[in-house]
């Protein structure tokens, strides 16, 4: 098993966000976290990274309690989160934003090799790596942002939301790039509004609902789903 | 109500604000006009008057780094940086007078030139004073301003004054650095050279400078020159080291730049360092060029260089090396056409014209909205 979360409990301040989920993801897989906005998805993802922690509750990460670990170590554990909101240093040039992502990368032939591998990924970033984040557009952020995350050679991907606020063409682009990513042997945590496309790509899902795991079965079984279907795909 | 087009018109003119602009821009003209002659009337005073401004503002541009590099990366106004710049002083003189530590070169290797040995003492001096304000910085950084980290900025430029205050009366204890004038022991000797159109004459000895010359002297030029050196020492740091570049990652988000690797809280401690660091050296440069200490000597050039972080665009590197280099003309140039004991205010006048036509200073961004 890849990752495995166990009775997490989160707070913020007096608001039980997370009230004891359940879930792994295994070595190879896409696992799909859905849910409407409010439900705990980002809350997840924040406390597997280290940027929260639990009240209660573990998180394993290849066999090793990474609960307590500090955001700025997960990533060195080979655990990394494209955040919510692309989140790009706009200050910094396309560039020095992929270099920040390889911060803890200290083997330069592995750098120049992750350098190479994203910019096989996302072509525009190569012709572009002298611009400023901050011109980026919206779908160009995305991409910087998965491949910042991709600079770490992590084994394990936490994407929050990479579909938010992009048109369906590029919608498409992104969830074909994480397919060729996970290909490449990284598991996959993707955590989306957009169950209909999360699920055409995941192997399995959760479906979350107020800080609570409602649902959970192979992607097909989740998309089948009546309660799924009337909640999250808008219904027929 | 009012629908005659000459109360309109008294409206709109209140309404944009154009009485407090007009009246800057009137004020702002009589500078020029009164600049402008003065350079017609003598323009060998006005450019000594130039240089001499010079020699100021790249001191204050080494505080006012300090302030910018801070701010912009813990939105704190560190209000004790002057301090640290008053402590830079102490170190120096202290290095030189107890340790003569800028002889430590002529002492091991006798045979040494002379100058070679001067260069490389002075040097060893400052990097005493940057490091030992290094130091200070990180420790004050820990103690009193990382518990603050997520408590309202108010309550942390509290702490900032508070801290300020301390370093000054700590300062001031006798087994410290006393509460007296101290004279400072210059480890370089003054040379003055006038510049005339006849050539340079090195002053001395009871020669009077030629008429029509500029008077420049050697503390001049090594301030200049340290502080250029500094400031490209600094801009390559920021720049196009992996630490300068997790200094502006942490600066403009720090949640994505821990997601990243970046241990946010080392390289917060880091930019309090660099800037400490730079006001040591200050330090030093001011004491040579004044060769007066006292503990509270870092209040007005710490303010002063505050205030000319605020007038570039606090957060703005070379926003602070423009608006220091601002700060010291005005200083220098209102002292000698306006009024000396009005100096001060002209110089702060100048910061509030700049806020009121242009809120962010100089180089200043409109603080962005965090998502």
């Amino acid at each position: 098993m890849m990752l495995e979360v166990k009775n997490l409990h989160v707070y913020y301040g007096s608001i039980h966000a997370l009230k004891g989920i359940n879930f792994h993801v295994d070595k190879g897989e896409v696992v799909a976290l859905i849910g409407a906005n409010g439900a705990g998805k980002s809350t997840t993802l924040s406390t597997i990274s280290g940027l929260l922690q639990p009240a209660e509750g573990n998180v394993i990460f290849q066999g090793e309690d990474i609960t307590l670990t500090p955001a700025e170590q997960t990533v060195q554990k080979g655990v990394v989160q494209v955040p919510e909101g692309r989140k790009i240093f706009a200050t910094l040039t396309v560039m020095e934003n992929l270099e920040m992502g390889a911060y803890t990368q200290r083997d330069k032939n592995q750098f120049k090799q992750d350098l190479e591998y994203v910019f096989t990924l996302f072509p525009r970033l190569k012709e572009r790596q002298k611009q400023l984040g901050g011109t980026f557009s919206g779908g160009e952020q995305q991409m910087l942002a998965m491949a910042r995350a991709l600079m770490s050679s992590p084994t394990m991907l936490l994407l929050d939301e990479p579909s938010m606020g992009l048109s369906p063409i590029l919608v498409e682009q992104i969830f074909e790039i994480v397919q060729s990513i996970n290909k490449k042997g990284t598991s996959i945590l993707l955590v989306e509004q957009n169950a209909q496309m999360a699920l055409s790509i995941a192997d399995r899902a959760y479906v979350l609902e107020t800080g609570e795991i409602k649902l959970e079965g192979s992607a097909q079984e989740v998309l089948h789903n009546p309660t799924v279907i009337e909640a999250y795909l808008g219904g027929h | 109500m009012n629908t005659s087009p000459i109360a309109q018109l008294i409206q709109k003119i209140i309404k944009q604000g154009w009485m407090g602009k007009s009246f800057l821009l009137l004020i702002t003209l009589l500078a020029v006009w009164r600049l402008v002659v003065a350079l017609q009337e003598n323009p060998i005073l006005f450019l000594q008057q130039v240089v001499n401004g010079l020699q100021l503002g790249f001191v204050y541009a080494l505080i006012a780094l300090g302030y910018t590099m801070v701010y912009g990366i813990v939105r704190l106004i560190n209000f004790a940086h002057g301090d640290v710049f008053m402590v830079g002083a102490f170190v120096s003189f202290y290095s030189i007078t107890r340790f003569q530590l800028h002889t430590w070169a002529e002492r091991l290797f006798p045979a040494m030139p002379d100058g070679v040995s001067l260069i490389i003492g002075a040097l060893t001096v400052m990097a005493a004073s940057m490091v030992a304000c290094a130091l200070l910085a990180v420790v004050i950084e820990r103690i009193a301003y990382k518990p603050l980290r997520n408590a309202p900025r108010i309550s942390a430029l509290i702490t900032a004054i508070g801290v300020s205050f301390f370093l000054e009366y700590f300062a001031a204890l006798n087994f410290v650095f006393s509460p007296n004038f101290i004279t400072y022991r210059r480890p370089i000797e003054v040379v003055t050279w006038a510049i005339g159109p006849g050539g340079i004459t090195t002053l001395g000895g009871g020669i009077a400078p030629p008429p029509g010359t500029i008077l420049i002297s050697n503390i001049a030029l090594i301030i200049i020159l340290t502080s250029i050196i500094l400031m490209f020492g600094l801009q390559f740091i920021v720049q196009k080291t992996r630490i300068g570049k997790a200094m502006r990652s942490v600066a403009y988000d720090k949640q994505t730049a821990r997601l990243m690797g970046i241990n946010t809280d080392a390289i917060i401690s880091t930019t309090f360092a660099i800037g400490a660091a730079l006001a040591g050296a200050a330090g030093m440069l001011y004491a040579i060029a004044f060769s007066q200490i006292f503990f509270w000597m870092g209040i007005i050039p710490g303010l002063k260089s505050f205030v000319a972080a605020v007038l570039g665009g606090i957060g703005s590197i070379p926003g602070a090396f423009i608006g220091a280099l601002i700060m010291g003309q005005a200083e220098v140039i209102s002292a000698a056409y306006i009024s000396t004991p009005l100096r001060d205010a002209i110089a702060f006048s100048i910061l509030i014209i700049v806020l009121l036509v242009r809120p962010t200073g100089i180089f200043g961004e409109p603080e962005r909205e965090k998502a």
